[in-house]
Formats: C-alpha cells, sequence, structure tokens
C-alpha cells in the first residue's frame, strides 16, 4: 500500500506508442513527496507513513504546522496525506517517495475530486431522458413521476432528484502507467482523471 | 502547460517536406496486415489542415472509380513513411471543401507557378 505518492494534473496530450497508436494521456506532475511523520504500532496502533507534497511560502505556514513540520526536520509543504504500511516496509522521516516507485507498464489507481458543476437537473446529474422537444410537449427536463400513490405515500430512497454535482471524491482505477520522467518528476498515464488541471491528485499502485 | 508542450515537441516529425492545402500530394502510409506490413500509397489533393502543433492532422481527397474519397492522417504520425510533394497549389482559402461539390474539370486546383 506504500507505493502512493501525491501529485497534480498538468493536463492532457496524446503520445504516440511504440506499435504506433496514438494513446489519449494525462501530464501528472508526481512528488517528490516527503515522509513528515511515521506511525507505528506501538504508539498509535497501526503503522502507517504521512507524505508531504507541494512547497509552501514559509510566511503561509501558521505556527502549528511549522511546528509539526520543525519537529520532522523537513520543508513546510502545502498537502499531507497520510498512507498505510505493510508489513515489512520502513520508512523514516525525511525519506523522499519520488516517481520512481512505478514503473511504465503497471496500472494505477488516481483519485481526485472532479470539477464542480454546480446545481445542476436530472438529465445532468442522473441521465434521465427528459421529454420531447416540440411537438405541443410542454415536458422538456423535468424529472417527472417521483414514485407511487397512497402506497407507500411517501418518496422511496434513492430517487433521483436536482441538485449539487461534482465537487467529490472519484477514484479512477487501473490506468496504465505510459511513460515516466524521473528529471522532471511526470507521470504519464493512460486516459483521463478526475478534476481539472493543478488539481490535487493521490496515485497509488494498484 | 510548457511541459506539456515539451512532451508534444518530442514527437514532432521534422523529416517532412513543406505542403500545405491545395498541393497534390502523395502519402506513402504504413499499414500492418496481421504479421505483415507493407507501405499504401494514398493520392490527391489535400483539403485541410487542422490543428497545431503534435496533434496536427492533414486531409486528403481523392477520386476513387468515380467516388470521392477522404481520408485525414496526423502530419507527425510514425506510421507516415514519406510524403511526396507532386504539384503545389494556387489556392485562396484555407480549406477546400468546395471540391466535395465539384466533378470532372471544375475539381481541379491550378497549379502554382513561380
Amino acid at each position: 500500500m506504500a507505493k502512493t505518492i501525491l501529485g497534480r494534473k498538468l493536463g492532457m496530450t496524446q503520445i504516440w506508442s511504440d506499435d504506433d497508436k496514438l494513446i489519449p494521456c494525462t501530464v501528472i506532475e508526481a512528488g517528490p513527496c516527503v515522509v513528515s511523520l511515521v506511525r507505528t504500532e506501538k504508539r498509535d496502533g497501526y503503522r502507517a507513513i504521512q507524505i508531504g507534497y507541494g512547497d509552501m511560502k514559509e510566511s503561509k505556514v501558521n505556527k502549528p504546522q511549522a511546528g509539526h513540520f520543525k519537529k520532522a526536520g523537513v520543508a513546510p509543504k502545502r498537502f499531507l496525506a497520510e498512507v498505510r504500511l505493510e508489513d515489512g516496509e520502513q520508512y523514516k522521516t525525511g525519506d523522499t517517495i519520488t516517481v520512481d516507485a512505478f514503473e511504465t507498464g503497471a496500472n494505477v489507481h488516481v483519485t481526485g475530486t472532479s470539477k464542480g458543476k454546480g446545481f445542476q437537473g436530472v438529465m445532468k446529474r442522473h441521465n434521465f431522458k427528459g421529454g420531447p422537444g416540440g411537438h405541443g410537449s410542454h415536458f422538456h427536463r423535468a424529472p417527472g413521476s417521483i414514485g407511487m400513490c397512497a402506497s407507500p405515500s411517501r418518496v422511496l430512497k434513492g430517487v433521483g432528484m436536482p441538485g449539487h454535482m461534482g465537487s467529490e471524491t472519484v477514484t479512477v482505477r487501473n490506468l496504465e502507467v505510459v511513460r515516466i520522467d524521473a528529471e522532471q518528476n511526470l507521470l504519464i498515464l493512460k486516459g483521463a482523471v478526475p478534476g481539472g488541471k493543478n488539481g490535487l491528485l493521490t496515485i497509488r499502485l494498484a | 502547460m510548457n511541459r506539456i508542450r515539451a512532451i508534444e515537441q518530442q514527437q514532432i516529425r521534422e523529416d517532412l517536406p513543406v505542403f500545405s492545402v491545395g498541393d497534390t500530394v502523395k502519402v506513402n502510409y504504413k499499414v500492418v496486415e496481421g504479421t505483415r506490413e507493407r507501405v499504401q500509397p494514398f493520392q490527391g489533393i489535400i483539403i485541410r489542415r487542422h490543428g497545431a502543433g503534435a496533434r496536427e492532422t492533414f486531409t486528403v481527397r481523392k477520386l476513387s472509380f468515380a467516388v470521392g474519397v477522404e481520408r485525414t492522417f496526423p502530419v507527425h504520425s510514425p506510421k507516415i513513411v514519406t510524403i511526396e510533394v507532386l504539384t503545389r497549389g494556387k489556392v485562396r482559402r484555407s480549406k477546400l471543401y468546395y471540391l466535395r461539390d465539384r466533378v470532372g474539370k471544375a475539381a481541379r486546383v491550378k497549379e502554382l507557378r513561380s
């Protein structure tokens, strides 16, 4: 589980594969992540590491954070995440995790926050069909019936209704690593990942 | 954005000739049939260039047994072996879609004399 790294989405492009096929790719700047805390069985009851990603201005660090990073002896990082460790994995504070932890051809899971769509109707949010556009129809994008009559005389749970859409945590599973650029800390994956450009992503080995 | 452009820059081919809309070209394109690989030429007039950078494409139109056939190739595709420019065309617009409505003598493009 420890093969996890934080990064941000730079955008999408396309790359020619070795067998001359055009692959849609997402370019991610991943890491380097620094271990800022180690949780042990003895003290915390479970084994994990806290990893930090993204540089931060010294003046933007608040005092509790500053103390936390000072204790670990690492430069302040903007984003922190905790990663569970498997048996036998050893880390100490100050260790760095880079894209070298991954290899081309491997599959990864990518977690991020999807783009916010605001308050949306049922057609966009739940893929309802809507009504006919013309021919005297007055039923266009409304949800229609949301249930039965006197029995059960309530709306069943889980009925699709309008509401806020997007800005939620989404995981895309099994994206292939197409290319790794260790020099520039770039991870190029096949396919799309959640969120917009510069969005924070968690990438872990499948 | 610049870093993505740098990735795309690596894929840009520089061995291709200069060609533009209106030119008659012969595109030698690699075709894989099962395990065998051969080169298939496609000859016609370029009616459009679309996009920019590594993602640019161009469309070639030809008449095959009196049926119009258009094929779009990515400019920087590694499957393109060579592009031979046969004649340069003299055209006044960037997209030659009007050729689709024309047949015979009217569907010609004037040759550029320099």
